[in-house]
């Protein structure tokens, strides 16, 4: 493992940190190819810019942020954020069950119902976080890149939108109905 | 019908607060709406539990992912990676 505040040694990245930059590409694309080509880009990316490299940060978090460009990159790819997707489309329709259209309520079948994640311990479970992985990977790719930007790597409202071209009241609904589509996944899935 | 039945009562409304909650400070309006809604439905006082408790079970897994990493690139895959590295590094 590198150190922090050194020279970088193009050497030893691969050995140093092409694992982690492989699992992190990885658990945001879910593509094993895709995953691997972005860590080769990135590290020649890394290598072309090499002199700037001030050492502010450590080389594993300066190599991050170089893939992380690249996976808002894949995301901006996969998803127009000015017409609606065929697997928008899919989701949303899946949707249109949880209320009632007139009213707002719940609709009885869709109502959130205890399933064990509401208890405070960590539930820590292999099982469950396989779920967890199958649902989102179910999620329109806007809605994963919008969550994952947002939750995961806490950018700004701002950023994301530029980034991903999305209007700033059509973030609000995508955050939304990104967690209402996850919920109900996960208790459909688990209980 | 009564219009505040169409407003106050509305799960819709509430759990796109409930979600707006956890990223942005909510207007007075919006924190009085909630307050009001979870007096009479605890569905989506659940639903609140359900989607913290979903966020942070997330933020975990992504954690992990690269924390506690359970894929790892195959030796042949890493021996390329560095190859095209270091034929780079040999045209200077």
């Amino acid at each position: 493992m590198a150190s922090e505040n050194q020279r970088p040694d193009p050497r030893q990245w691969v050995m140093a940190h092409a694992d982690y930059l492989y699992n992190y590409a990885l658990s945001r694309l879910n593509n094993e190819e895709q995953a691997k080509d972005l860590v080769q880009e990135t590290f020649l990316a890394a290598l072309e810019k090499v002199d700037k490299f001030e050492g502010k940060s450590s080389e594993r978090t300066w190599l991050t942020a170089i893939l992380k460009n690249k996976v808002i990159d894949v995301y901006r790819k996969k998803s127009s954020g000015l017409r609606p997707t065929e697997d928008v489309k899919e989701a949303e329709h899946d949707q249109q069950d949880f209320f009632d259209a007139e009213d707002g309520h719940w609709n009885v079948n869709n109502r959130p119902k205890a399933f064990g994640v509401e208890n405070c311990d960590p539930l820590v479970d292999k099982e469950f976080n396989h779920i967890l992985q199958r649902c989102m990977q179910k999620l329109p790719a806007l809605w994963m890149a919008v969550f994952t930007m947002k939750h995961i790597d806490d950018a700004t409202t701002d950023i994301i939108c530029t980034e991903l071209k999305v209007t700033q009241a059509n973030f609000w609904v995508i955050i939304h109905r990104a967690k209402l589509n996850l919920r109900a996944c996960l208790q459909k899935n688990w209980i | 019908m009564n219009p505040l039945r169409n407003t106050i009562y509305n799960c819709k409304q509430a759990t796109f607060l409930i979600e707006k909650k956890q990223i942005k400070k909510l207007s007075f309006r919006e924190v009085i709406f909630l307050k009001i809604h979870f007096i009479q439905c605890t569905v989506c006082k659940l639903y609140e539990k359900q989607s913290i408790a979903i966020g942070r079970l997330v933020r975990q897994l992504f954690h992990d992912a690269t924390q506690k990493p359970e894929t790892h690139l195959g030796d042949d895959v890493k021996h390329d990676m560095q190859e095209r590295i270091n034929e780079e590094l040999n045209k200077n």
